[in-house]
Formats: C-alpha cells, structure tokens, sequence
C-alpha cells in the first residue's frame, strides 16, 4: 500500500505515520481481531443464550407407586397450576434413587388421609416444586384462597441479565484491549529493541505515545459500536441514553485503561513479565467490578473500595448511559475516578517509563 | 587518502561502569575525522556495543566527554539526531509493516529524509517493498535496518555490527553501501568482530579490548607494527611448540607464538627463514607436517597484544 503523506507534510506526518503504523499493525494480526472484536461478542452470545429469560421450569415430581397414586395424578390434573408440574408414577427405592440423581425435584408419598413431600431445601427447584405441587393438590381439593391476588408477566428490555451484561462486556472489553493494546505492544516493542531504535530517532516521544492512545480511541469506537450494535440486533437490547455520553464514557475508559497499561509496561523487559503483571491488575477488577454480576453481592465493607475501581466506575457509568439515560453531569464522581487513575498512571508511567 | 582533518566525532575519557560495578568501557579517546570509514575492533564483549550507543546519545557515560559534529547530546539532542544515521544491533522492526511502510515510518521522523524509493533500490530491497518485515531472510532484515538508517540522509551513519550472522554475498553488498556512503562524503563508524571487514571497510582503526582502545591507526599501520608482514606457520615431528625461543633465532623472525599446535613466526622476509628453517629441522631429523605462509593480518595484530585470538568458535 503507497502511503499518501508526504515528506515535508509538516509537524504531525511523523504523529500520522505512527498512528497508521499502529492501526496497521493491528488490523493485520488475527489475534488482535479475534480477541478484541470477536470475542466479546462470542461471550455476550453464549451468556445471552444460557440465561435468557425463559418460561418456568416445569416441575418434575416423582408420585411414589401405592395405590392412592392414581388418585393423586388426576387431583394433580385438574389443578389450576397443571401445566407446571409433571407427575410420573415410580416404584418406592427408584423414586428416592432418581430424586438423588436430580431427575426428580420432588417425592410424593400419597397416604390415605394426605400427602408426605420430600424435598431438599438447599435446591432451589426442589423448595419450588413443594410449594407449586402443595398449592396444586390443595387447591384441586377445594381451598379457597382468602384475598384476591393477580400476576403480571413482566421482562421488558432494560432489566434482564443481558441488558445487565452488555454493558459489563464493553467496560472489560475496554479494560482488556487498553492494558493488552498499549502495554503487551510496549514491552514487545522494548523487547525488540525498537523503542531503542525510535528514540534513537529525532521522533517525538510526546507522538509516539499520543499515537498509541489515538489507536485505542479509534479501536474503542470499533469495539463500541459492534457490541451495541450486536446487543440492539441479536437480543434488543435498548439504547437509552445519547451517543455522545457513551462515547465520552467510552473514551475516557479507554485512556484510563491505556495510561494503567503504558503503566504496567512501563519498565518490563520480558513479555513474559508483562503478560503475569497485566493478568494481576485486571483479575481483581473481572471479578470486583460487577461485569458478569452486580458488585452489590459482596459485603458492605468492600463497597467503597471496590468503586474506587475504575473499571467499577466505567460499567456504572456505561450502565447508567445506556441503560437509564442518565446525564453525565449525575455521573460526576465515577468520570472522576476514572480520569484519577488515568492521570495518575500516566504521570507515574512517564516518570518510570524505559525507552530502551 | 582523501580526508579533511575536521573531526566528526570526538571523545574524551570514556567511562561506563553499569550497576554491578562492571567497567565496560574504562577511558576510552577518539578522533573520528569526517569523511572517514572508522571500525571499532574487538571480541565480544569489549565493550564495542557500550562505546558507539554511547556516542549515540542512548547510553549515558558514566564519566567523559563527547562532540559529535561540535554538539553535545546535553544541548542538541534532537538537532544531532538529524544528522545521525543508526543502526542497532539486532532490531526486529515491526513484523506486520511492508519493507516501504517501514522505510516512509523512519523517513517521517527526520526533516529531509531521502527518498524512499532511492533507499531500496541501493540496498536491492526495490523487489521487496510491499513483503512484510517479517518475511523477510536476515540478509533482508539487515539491509532493511541499515536502510532505516540511511533514509534520514545522515552526515554520520553508526554501524553496530552490521554483517553479523550474514552470507558472504549480503556482507560484500553492504561493504558496497556502505562504501558508496562514505565516496558521498559521509562519516562512518562502525563495530566489528569480523577482521576481514575491518581490514577492507575501515580507513582506521582502533582494537578494543577489556574497555580500552590497545591499538589505534590504519589497518596497513597496525600490521606494519607486528615487525613484518608475513606469517609462517609450521608443525613437524618432535614437540615443535616445546621451545619457542629456538625459533625466534632464525633470520628474519620478528615473534614466534604458538597456535592450536603450531608454531607461528612473523617474519619480514619469508625467502630468507623458510630455507633456513627447512634446514634446520633437517639437522634435527624432524619431519615437517604442516607448512603455511600469509600476509599477516589484523588478527595476528589482536594475538600479538593480547595472546589471545579474537574470535573464539
């Protein structure tokens, strides 16, 4: 490919040389494209998949072989709730067999004046399956319920797990393709010596590093749009929040995360060191930052730390973006973490920083 | 020889001692006058590396002064980086950009760069512009380094050992380049362990060993040094390496030393020692096994020294 700058394009042709170098570079390594486009969305499909919202378990109960069984399976029919328990009738040892082996949530042992259940209390499908099969037969034997209630089904887009996790994704996404974009392509570049060779160039140190930061900001708005664009296509997921505040999120996680990777690389020799060093730092936050489930889970002494994070300030802030709509001005404190920690590394990053 | 006595590049009692307390360089002085080809000579280890990345303005000394063209890197950092062409040892420049991406990345660092096209067609790369670097054989990835350095269109061109690991064919093609640099007027340094490229590329040339410079001028000047300009190298019958100083009797034998085995004698005139050598060993009744003679070379220099042979392997 010729390049169209040329000699003498004034102060920016080396900036611009290096930034299309970079972009190049990235483009032209299946890894790269794999992981940072590809497998995000690979990982939003399969999690979208295993927990969509779907109709209720059918509850599968064993009715113990006596001779009130077949009683029990008609009471069992004609109860308002029939089409959410499903009744074999098994012999006594394999019903309790099976009940082990998980095939059953519930035994049903039929006694002439009543029912005994057996049930595990720590399986949740087991505790429901008594309470759906109890409401059934009592109901089928006439019980009146004594105040009127009424259910509505509800799951809109806006409170699934997906729309939790869509979001989730694209905060990791930026956190992994910052510390792996800005600080593995470092310490490879130390390692080849050709940091060493740059600097021994009249090449500006100032461009070199913008270079890698517009790299990220232009794969961000890739990484950004695709992610959306496939949770709004496969999963409908609703975009509620304006363009623009995601964008500025989105872009100010992504420097975030380039200034703690420029950091963590900034005096590794090996990648091999890079490599452990970038897996610690981020590890915490995978886990911490409430990507796949809501930080909340964890114990109220944690709290203020874990949003200190920032990649727990970048998935608030996005989640509150495109989720809620919410306006940036309400999302002061979480920018500000973010842009502390990004100042922060760089300023310690430049100062620690090994061109050679 | 063609030269104006300007120096191009000037150092003044070079130290470097890194963490650990080891003294890589331990005082070292240079004149290099531009214009000239200048080698740096001496096993590894000696402290080539250390010395010309100093001169770079990539390492700082630990004490010592240095001028390159009359600037100091404390001043004129990016003013001498203009005029500086470099090559490292051993860059593995960037595996995904085709030979041209890599030689317009370089070429836009620097004010007046030459002309892309110009630099690949002179280090035979023209055929390989659009191949990405990391297609390319060692000759090729070479030449692009040194390529790399000549697209900044620099008044210095620093070699840090440019032929190393390359066929004879890529090594008398860059001899060529970088021979066409210097008859363009350009200054040269370059590093080295291979004797024959010091011998044929440099117009001077300083042996370093342990850190210091044990020897400095023409290669014709350091060989005329060693006394004669011949080597005669013989085995026979009998311990020949027992007594050296038997040897050094005979006419016209400058030094005797021993090696892998053989007797070594660097003589003037190699028609007056071989017949009295012949016929001393024929008094002594000892069959000659092995007889050799040379025009001495720099390597012969580097044994005279330091009693050891430059390179190991």
């Amino acid at each position: 490919m010729k390049l169209s700058v040329q000699p003498g394009a004034g102060r920016w042709k080396a900036y611009g040389m290096l930034l299309l170098a970079r972009l190049k570079e990235m483009y032209r390594e299946p890894e790269v494209v794999f992981w940072v486009f590809v497998f995000p969305i690979l990982l939003a499909l399969g999690l979208g998949i295993a927990f969509r919202n779907k109709p209720a378990d059918v509850c599968r109960v064993a009715v113990v072989d006596v001779p009130e069984a077949a009683k029990t399976i008609d009471l069992l029919r004609t109860a308002s709730a029939a089409g959410k328990v499903r009744a074999d009738v098994v012999p006594h040892s394999e019903a309790f067999n099976e009940f082990r082996l998980g095939k059953y949530d519930l035994i049903v042992m039929p006694r002439v004046d009543g029912f005994d259940y057996y049930y595990d209390p720590a399986r949740p499908e087991s505790v429901l399956a008594r309470t759906v099969t109890d409401d059934s037969l009592q109901t089928a034997a006439g019980r009146k319920n004594s105040i009127p209630t009424v259910s509505y089904v509800s799951n809109e887009p806006g409170s699934r797990y997906i729309d939790f996790l869509i979001p989730g994704l694209l905060g990791m996404n930026l956190m992994n393709s910052g510390m792996w974009g800005i600080g593995f392509a470092l310490v490879d570049m130390r390692q080849r010596k050709l940091l060493k060779r740059f600097v021994a160039s009249p090449m500006r140190r100032s461009d070199f590093l913008l270079a890698l930061a517009s790299s990220r900001l232009v794969l961000m708005v890739i990484e950004l749009v695709l992610l959306l664009g496939f949770g709004a296509v496969a999963f409908h997921i609703r975009i509620v929040g304006s363009w623009t505040s995601i964008l500025i999120i989105s872009s100010l996680g992504a420097l975030c995360f380039g200034g703690v990777g420029l950091l963590t690389a900034s005096r590794a020799q090996k990648i091999e060191s890079v490599s452990g060093l970038i897996n610690l730092v981020m590890m915490p936050m995978w886990i911490l930052s409430g990507v796949f489930f809501s930080y909340e889970r964890f114990p109220a002494l944690l709290q203020p730390f874990i949003k200190a994070l920032p990649l727990t300030a970048l998935n608030d802030a996005l989640r509150a973006a495109i989720l809620e709509g919410q306006p940036l001005a309400h999302q002061a404190v979480r920018l500000l973490v973010m842009s502390a920690w990004g100042i922060l590394s760089y300023l310690l990053a430049l100062r620690w920083f090994r061109w050679t | 020889m063609m030269r104006t006595m300007d120096v191009a590049i000037r150092c003044k009692g070079l130290r470097k001692t890194y963490e650990g307390n080891v003294e890589a360089v331990r005082g070292l002085d240079l004149e290099i006058y531009t214009g000239e080809c200048f080698g740096l000579l001496g096993p590894n280890g000696a402290g080539k590396t250390t010395t010309i990345e100093i001169l770079e303005g990539l390492l700082e000394p630990s004490s010592g002064e240095i001028e390159i063209l009359g600037n100091h890197w404390r001043t004129n950092n990016r003013e001498l980086r203009e005029l500086l062409g470099i090559s490292l040892q051993e860059t593995r420049l960037a595996e995904k950009l085709t030979v041209r991406e890599t030689l317009d990345l370089f070429a836009s660092f620097y004010r007046h760069p030459r002309d892309v096209d110009e630099v690949m067609a002179e280090m035979e790369l023209a055929e390989k512009s659009s191949a990405w670097v990391g297609k390319l054989s060692g000759g090729q990835k070479q030449r692009l380094a040194v390529a790399t350095a000549l697209v900044a269109n620099p008044k210095i061109l620093f070699l840090d050992e440019p032929t190393t690991g390359l066929d004879p064919q890529s090594r008398r093609q860059l001899w060529d380049v970088i021979r066409q640099f210097q008859q363009r007027g350009g200054t040269v340094l370059l590093t080295t362990h291979y004797m024959d490229e010091a011998e044929r590329l440099a117009d001077r040339i300083a042996i370093i060993d342990h850190g210091l410079t044990i020897a400095l001028g023409t290669p014709a000047e350091l060989i005329e040094r060693l006394g004669g300009h011949h080597m005669v190298e013989f085995d026979a019958t009998g311990k020949v390496t027992g007594d050296l100083e038997t040897w050094r009797a005979l006419p016209g034998v400058e030094a005797v030393h021993e090696e892998d085995g053989r007797v070594v004698l660097t003589v003037r005139e190699p028609h007056e020692t071989i017949p009295a050598l012949l016929s001393d060993l024929q008094k002594h009744q000892r069959h000659l096994l092995h007889l050799t003679t040379r025009q001495a070379s720099l390597e012969d220099v580097f044994v005279h020294l330091t009693g050891r042979r430059m390179r190991e392997d």
